[in-house]
């Protein structure tokens, strides 16, 4: 059995009652002038809170989740190996994917013996919540503080490869260490498992 | 002839001057309220706004909903601009003033019936909202409608009541006359403190202003009255809202603050001239501290509900303008005798 | 000003025949408005200003709306109008037809035109208009306001909710 809360949530809660009201809260005025006081005081104080956009960012978390990167290894091949999890995971089911297998010669393209061929989200769908990224044994894809711009049209909002990869140029490349915990990075280094050889 | 037909536009420009620099201290008001900071894009701290606005209200699609009742659905606004354009010529805004050896008062028209000419043009405004919600063909439109109707009526009552109170004082309906005593002595807000208060809010709810805004209240009713209207004949809705504004504080300024009168200015000893225009300018400190007070309280208090603000108009208000013009019929007659 | 004065009076006999000859009872209503503010503008030629700002308030910004007021919310139109039996229709015409024939008959005969007095320019100005209310007709002013009262109390006991609908 719960036992009923005694004791207040917070310090502001208070205790609402029917009861009558006295005949200076049913003149209403000196409320009215009270919250007049507050709105007067607002008026007057300087520390705003507008941030002017354009001009002025709002400062972003390291571990925001904006829009998708997949990514390449040290040497520039695709970490996607088209596993699927990320599809399975996605509770919006924004990710679609083709596989396709590596062939003689494309070892310096992709990392593993299968790949994506096509790969895409709909950022239309896709409600931003990580779980792709949990997903992912290989690494491949992260959400990163980047904003998904906007657009006329639906169609445009289907992101391929060609938006999501990150670029061969190495300083052209997305930063997610700062996504990554520690711990992440230390279980990454144990070769026994299969999946980090 | 001339100087009036000058001075008459000069009160069309600076009325709808006023009004358009209203819609941008509203912004302005509110945001700084709510801790933020408002336009300040257009122009120099967003100064222009009102015209950006302006250029947008005329370049919108001009829509009219094809069950509307044509004819009606265009003259809504333009009663609701009109009457509240008209308002203005009975109000002094100033003394008189000395042009080369003519003498030229700062007022178009100083009938005997001075506040009544008000209040009957108050009066007509209601077609305005009335036909233009009926015209839409639309529910929620004629639900504005009909509360603009029945909350115009209800608190016009208190607020003929409360000026009755203060014709008792004055005796006398010309609002140039009203000015002129309170010249020679104290103001009115002395003698008619309740009168004051009951008029002030009645004048919010004549003007549809929050917390009275119910007519176009837009969590119940969309936009209420003018939820059909769209472009400039919207714009008429909203601007003449801001004219009912600055007409209704210029009102409540010279019946209860003198109007253009300032405190021991006249024995300063200065030029006729300088001291009308001081004069002027005092009225429009005191207007622009009422439209203030119309936002200040806007941005404060939450809307009333429909059953809540007859109640207020009829159980609370009328008895007490009833009282009000009772004790200051006593006090009349304990002073002056009949 | 003798030309404003055919102009209120177009104004004013066109609209009330609108008033009469409109189907929608909307229009008839803003016909009556326009009425009553050309009859308003009559007043004021006579230096009426009282008058016919008493008449604006009263009738056109009080008594109108109710009148639309009431329109508007049962949703009058043409489909709603009640069809009148021919019986009613030609008893309207022969009472309509007689009241028409008394009146032209009076003013042809019985009624004098010209101004008893000769027309003063103060009259209806507020101070001559109360002073008279107040001395001369105080009586019926007073009385009339008890009239008022009666209605008043009438139309609260109409509007009042019944509380045992058995008892009453």
């Amino acid at each position: 059995m719960a036992t009923p809360i005694t004791q207040p949530l917070t310090k502001r809660s208070q205790v609402v009652s029917e009861k009558r009201m006295t005949l200076m809260e049913r003149i209403y005025l000196p409320a009215i002038v009270k919250g007049m006081g507050i709105t007067l005081k607002h008026f007057f104080r300087l520390r705003k809170a507008t941030v002017k956009y354009p001009e002025q960012l709002r400062p972003m978390s390291p571990v925001y989740r904006g829009m998708h990167v997949l990514k390449r290894d040290e040497q520039g091949r695709e970490r996607c190996t088209a596993c699927g999890l990320c599809a399975v995971a996605c509770p919006a089911e924004a990710i679609t994917m083709v596989a396709a297998e590596r062939k003689k010669g494309e070892e310096k393209l992709y990392r593993e013996e299968k790949y994506a061929a096509v790969y895409e989200i709909n950022m239309l769908r896709c409600i931003f919540c990580g779980d792709c990224e949990d997903a992912c044994p290989k690494e491949a894809i992260f959400l990163t503080d980047r904003l998904v711009p906007t657009d006329y049209t639906r169609g445009t909002f289907v992101y391929g490869k060609q938006w999501l990869v990150e670029p061969l140029d190495p300083a052209l490349r997305v930063d997610v260490s700062k996504r990554q915990p520690k711990a992440v990075a230390e279980f990454k280094k144990d070769r026994n498992f299969a999946h980090n050889r | 002839m001339i100087p009036i037909v000058i001075f008459l536009v000069a009160l069309l420009l600076v009325t709808l001057g006023v009004a358009a620099y209203a819609t941008y201290a509203e912004r302005k008001v509110a945001a700084f309220m709510q801790d933020r900071i408002g336009p300040d894009r257009a122009g120099p701290f967003g100064l222009l706004q009102p015209i950006a606005d302006g250029v947008k209200m005329i370049m919108k699609e001009d829509f009219m909903p094809a069950s509307a009742n044509r004819w009606l659905f265009f003259l809504g606004p333009a009663i609701a601009m009109t009457t509240a354009l008209l308002t203005g010529v009975v109000i002094p805004w100033g003394g008189t003033l000395d042009l080369g050896g003519t003498a030229f008062k700062l007022q178009v028209a100083d009938p005997d019936i001075g506040i009544l000419y008000v209040f009957a043009m108050v009066s007509i405004g209601v077609y305005g909202i009335m036909l233009g919600g009926w015209a839409s063909n639309n529910k929620y439109a004629l639900y504005g409608a009909i509360r603009a109707a029945s909350q115009m009526v209800s608190y016009e009552l208190t607020m003929g009541m409360s000026i009755v109170a203060l014709v008792i004082l004055t005796g006398s309906l010309s609002l140039n006359d009203i000015v002129e005593q309170q010249r020679a002595g104290l103001w009115n807000i002395v003698y008619q403190p309740l009168g004051f208060l009951l008029f002030v809010i009645c004048a919010f709810a004549e003007c549809n202003r929050a917390p009275f805004d119910l007519p176009e209240c837009e969590t119940e009713l969309v936009g209420g009255y003018h939820t059909e209207y769209s472009s400039m004949k919207l714009g008429f809705y909203l601007f003449a809202e801001y004219v009912n504004m600055f007409i209704s504080s210029a009102v409540i300024s010279t019946l209860f603050f003198g109007g253009y009168d300032v405190p021991f200015l006249d024995g300063l000893g200065l030029p006729q001239n300088v001291t009308v225009i001081l004069g002027t300018v005092a009225l429009f400190l005191k207007i622009t501290f009422f439209i203030f007070l119309f936002m200040w309280v806007r941005w404060t208090l939450p809307r009333f509900r429909y059953d809540q603000l007859m109640d207020l108009g009829w159980k609370s208000l009328i008895p007490l303008a009833i009282l009000n013009v009772l004790l200051t019929g006593v006090g009349y007659y304990l002073k002056n005798g009949i | 000003m003798l030309t404003l004065f055919y102009l209120f009076a177009a104004i004013s006999v066109l609209s009330a025949l609108v008033v009469v000859a409109a189907r929608s009872p909307v229009n008839s209503v803003i016909a009556l408005i326009v009425c009553f503010l050309s009859i308003a503008g009559h007043y004021i030629l006579l230096n009426a200003q009282f008058l016919a700002v008493v008449h604006i308030i009263v009738y056109t910004g009080a008594i109108m709306v109710l009148f639309l007021f009431v329109i508007m919310l049962l949703n009058l139109n043409k489909a709603t109008e009640p069809q009148k039996s021919l019986a009613t229709r030609v008893a309207a015409v022969v009472t309509g037809g007689l009241v028409l024939l008394t009146l032209l008959a009076a003013v042809r005969h019985g009624i004098s035109v010209e101004p008893a007095n000769g027309f003063d320019i103060g009259t209806g100005l507020v101070r001559s208009v109360g002073r008279s209310l107040f001395n001369e007709f105080l009586l019926p002013f007073e009385v009339s306001s008890v009239l008022f009262l009666s209605a008043m109390v009438g139309a609260v006991m109409l509007g009042r909710r019944e509380k045992n609908p058995q008892a009453a």
